[in-house]
């Protein structure tokens, strides 16, 4: 190892420092091989995924579409109404149980292969390669005074920069307006003002996270960043350099034998360094800023061929694995240690609780309000009225016809309208009138009395029949 | 208009305000530099042997920002109110945007109920889109009173029957929902005589619907019965003009029997509808009118 020596400085004028770092720019170098193969094949699923959603029809209506102006939210089939909250909570709490368990089980794989942050960049980085080169390129071009080379290069990334940015607004102003009226509107100059905002604001957010901020982003606002690293124990698979293998480093010629030298197997040739888009050097050991997207394994293993060397000096390792010497068996057998077996339980009985609750959901939802102005009355020979308002919600896109009637007090009878027909995805309020005879408003006596309403969807075509029961009270005054 | 009840404390909020801003830019630059305490970048403090507070500066974007949020501050201030009673250069208040929302919402609205415009409510009562707008209007505004099956109760009138206080035209109807009404029945114990006189009126009202009644009493009752002709006729068919009711059928809003009919009497009554030209646009108006009209007449009473 180097030693810089430290040379105290003059006694009587201390200097002091700037206390706003700069941000260093950095440019990492292009990796090819597994682990970059897999990212790209995140980046090509998540990216057809958010791009491609808004595009499919369904029904007639985008396939994907959270109409924020009627409240609601149509997934293919689904049609949730915000009384469907409860889902959405399901959703993020299943993703953060998936979250804890790959985390404890392989480390930050999130932020390396998925996480917006990471995807935008890699594909930002590549316009950046295919206008401005690799690495030393890059850094050669930034330092050239102004020229015609340079400013076409720059302007051409610039404007492709944009070009991605907007259309990623679009698209994600595409989930919350159908996206084919968007592009309709967007031709015509027609967009609204908060469609113009999201797209503008959304766009421009993507341009500057992927184009400026980058590794930024991971440093220093992300939450998810420090939190992370708090799953991590002794067993998670972490990308590790494996010091013993790899100290004392030292160049060395390809066919010396490096025991001879007394060396390890790291060369110190810095491709780690060079391809870590957060500008860290992986042989320090575990550090926050490493987002696990195993650049420098992928590197390092080509080095490793090249020097013939077995790879893996950098790999994704546990930190028993390094200490012990561990084989891999080892290793997967505590993969299966107390705390991964709780999130994956954890995980696995939330996972059905949502299936089997978006199985079994009613094909529509019923709301009984009562009257309050007049909480009951008598009519023509002495029977006692109810009235209540009955709010009936359709979640299926067809038009269906409900029936309501009424359980619980003996002799109760619905004396108005007691059908109705609700439109797609619609909710009609009904005013529905109970009546109960005399004989048994004198035997149940005043005050509030147990009603339920029972409302059944006839069976019509592809709709089973089906029924919602839902309880009121009957009030008969004294 | 002033929140404070004294001016001096808009001045000191305002003060305070802007003193923060102040002293957020100066806490920014002080502590923009400081000497190094340790050779290495730490503070020199070491805890548990090894612990060290190393110095991890800011990145300099971050306190760009928060200079730029400091700026947005100073600008909002001066835009919108919030710098003591300072109402800003906008002008911007809760209402004025309730008002333009209001306004936005109408127009929008205007589109909605222009086919219904003109219209008689002999028509608009078999438009399904019509009566669709009108019911929800009729459960928004009405049924708190009326009920949500329109059927009233005690003290507020059944709209589902032919029996009208007002009359029952839809232009009658229109008028009613738009100036609202006053019914007023004066205590008129005294005037017929008091006394056992009250109970005989009772009979004889209860007699001209065929309800049961004492026609001893009735019979006594007859002639003091001139004293409410004035407004409820001379048959009790009551008139319209005036919001008498018709006392010769068996709709009894304020309660059945004699007790019912004996209170009112002594004690008078006075109910209100109240006008709702304020809450509600003409064309609303024109067409919940339509769909009042059409619960006892159109296809809404077929049913």
């Amino acid at each position: 190892m180097k030693v810089i020596p430290i040379v105290p400085a003059a006694e009587d004028e201390p200097r002091s420092i700037w206390l706003y770092e700069k941000q260093k720019k950095i440019h990492p170098r292009s990796v090819t091989g597994r682990f970059a193969r897999w990212r790209w094949i995140m980046v090509w699923l998540t990216q057809l995924v958010f791009y491609g959603l808004p595009w499919l029809t369904w029904n007639d209506r985008p396939a994907v579409l959270f109409d924020l102006d009627a409240r609601r939210f149509y997934i293919f089939e689904l049609v949730l109404h915000p009384q469907d909250f409860i889902f959405l909570t399901a959703l993020l709490i299943l993703s953060a149980y998936g979250l804890f368990l790959f985390t404890a089980v392989a480390g930050r794989l999130w932020c390396g292969f998925t996480c917006p942050q990471t995807v935008y960049t890699e594909i930002f980085l590549w316009v950046e390669r295919r206008f401005e080169g690799d690495r030393l390129a890059r850094m050669r071009l930034d330092a050239a005074p102004w020229s015609w080379n340079k400013a076409w290069r720059k302007t051409g990334k610039q404007a492709a920069w944009l070009a991605i940015g907007l259309w990623t607004g679009i698209s994600f102003v595409g989930y919350f307006t159908p996206i084919r009226d968007l592009t309709g509107e967007l031709v015509s100059f027609g967009l609204g003002p908060w469609e113009t905002f999201w797209v503008l604001f959304y766009g421009f957010a993507t341009y500057g996270n992927a184009g400026y901020l980058r590794e930024q982003v991971c440093l220093y606002m992300c939450p998810y960043a420090r939190f992370q690293s708090a799953m991590f124990d002794r067993d998670t698979m972490i990308v590790s350099y494996d010091p013993q293998r790899g100290e004392a480093r030292g160049s060395r010629s390809r066919k010396a034998d490096p025991r001879a030298l007394g060396l390890g197997d790291c060369i110190d040739c810095s491709l780690c360094v060079q391809v870590c888009p957060t500008g860290i050097d992986i042989r320090d050991g575990l550090q926050y800023q490493c987002i696990s997207c195993a650049a420098c394994v992928d590197v390092c293993d080509g080095v490793m061929d090249k020097m013939q060397y077995p790879r893996g000096l950098i790999r994704f390792a546990t930190q028993n694995q390094l200490v012990n010497r561990w084989s891999r068996a080892q290793v997967l057998r505590r993969v299966l240690r107390p705390r991964v077996l709780v999130y994956s339980g954890v995980l696995l009985v939330i996972a059905c609780a949502f299936v089997v609750s978006m199985a079994m959901r009613s094909p529509f939802k019923v709301d009984v309000v009562r009257d309050r102005g007049a909480l009951a009355r008598l009519v023509g020979d002495g029977q006692v009225e109810n009235v209540y308002r009955l709010q009936v919600m359709n979640v299926t896109e067809r038009t269906q016809r409900y029936r309501v009637t009424v359980e619980g007090i003996d002799g109760a009878v619905i004396s108005s309208a007691y059908s109705l027909d609700v439109g797609s995805a619609d909710a009609r309020w009904l005013p529905v009138s109970v009546r109960v005879p005399y004989e048994t408003a004198t035997t149940l006596g005043p005050g509030a009395h147990p009603l339920k309403f029972r409302i059944e969807r006839q069976h019509d075509g592809a709709d089973a029949a089906a029924a919602v029961v839902e309880k009121s009270t009957f009030v008969v005054p004294r | 208009m002033s929140d404070f009840f004294n001016h001096g404390w808009s001045v000191f909020v305002a003060a305070v305000t802007v003193v923060s801003l102040i002293a957020c830019l100066w806490l920014l630059i002080v502590a923009s530099r400081r000497v190094p305490m340790a050779d290495d970048g730490s503070t020199g403090h070491v805890w548990d042997g090894d612990l060290k507070e190393m110095n991890n500066p800011l990145p300099r974007w971050w306190a760009v920002l928060f200079v730029v949020t400091v700026f947005a501050g100073g600008g909002y201030l001066a835009m919108y109110p919030g710098l003591g009673s300072h109402a800003g250069q906008l002008g911007w208040t809760s209402e004025r945007e309730y008002q333009e929302e209001q306004a936005k919402a109408r127009e929008t609205m205007a589109a909605q109920y222009a086919p219904f415009a003109g219209q008689p409510a002999e028509v608009l009562a078999k438009d399904a889109t019509a009566m669709g707008i009108g019911e929800r209007l009729f459960l928004n505004n009405c049924a708190a009173c009326h009920g949500s099956d329109a059927r009233g109760s005690k003290g507020f009138p059944d709209l589902t029957d032919r029996d009208w206080l007002y009359g029952g035209t839809p232009a009658i109807i229109e008028e009613t929902i738009r100036k609202g009404r006053h019914g007023m029945m004066p205590p008129m114990a005294e005037a017929i005589g008091g006394g056992a006189n009250v109970s005989n009126v009772a009979n004889y009202v209860l007699s001209l619907s065929g309800s049961p009644h004492d026609w001893v009493k009735a019979m006594d009752g007859k002639e003091k019965f001139a004293a409410c002709a004035a407004c409820h006729g001379v048959g009790g068919k009551g008139n319209p003009a005036l919001g008498a009711p018709n006392l010769t059928d068996k709709v009894w809003l304020h309660g059945w029997g004699e007790q019912a009919i004996v209170n009112i009497v002594t004690q008078g009554k006075s109910s209100v509808m109240p006008a709702h030209e304020a809450r509600l646009t003409d064309q609303q108006i024109h067409v919940l009118a339509a769909y009042v009209w059409g619960l006892s007449n159109g296809a809404a009473a077929a049913k």
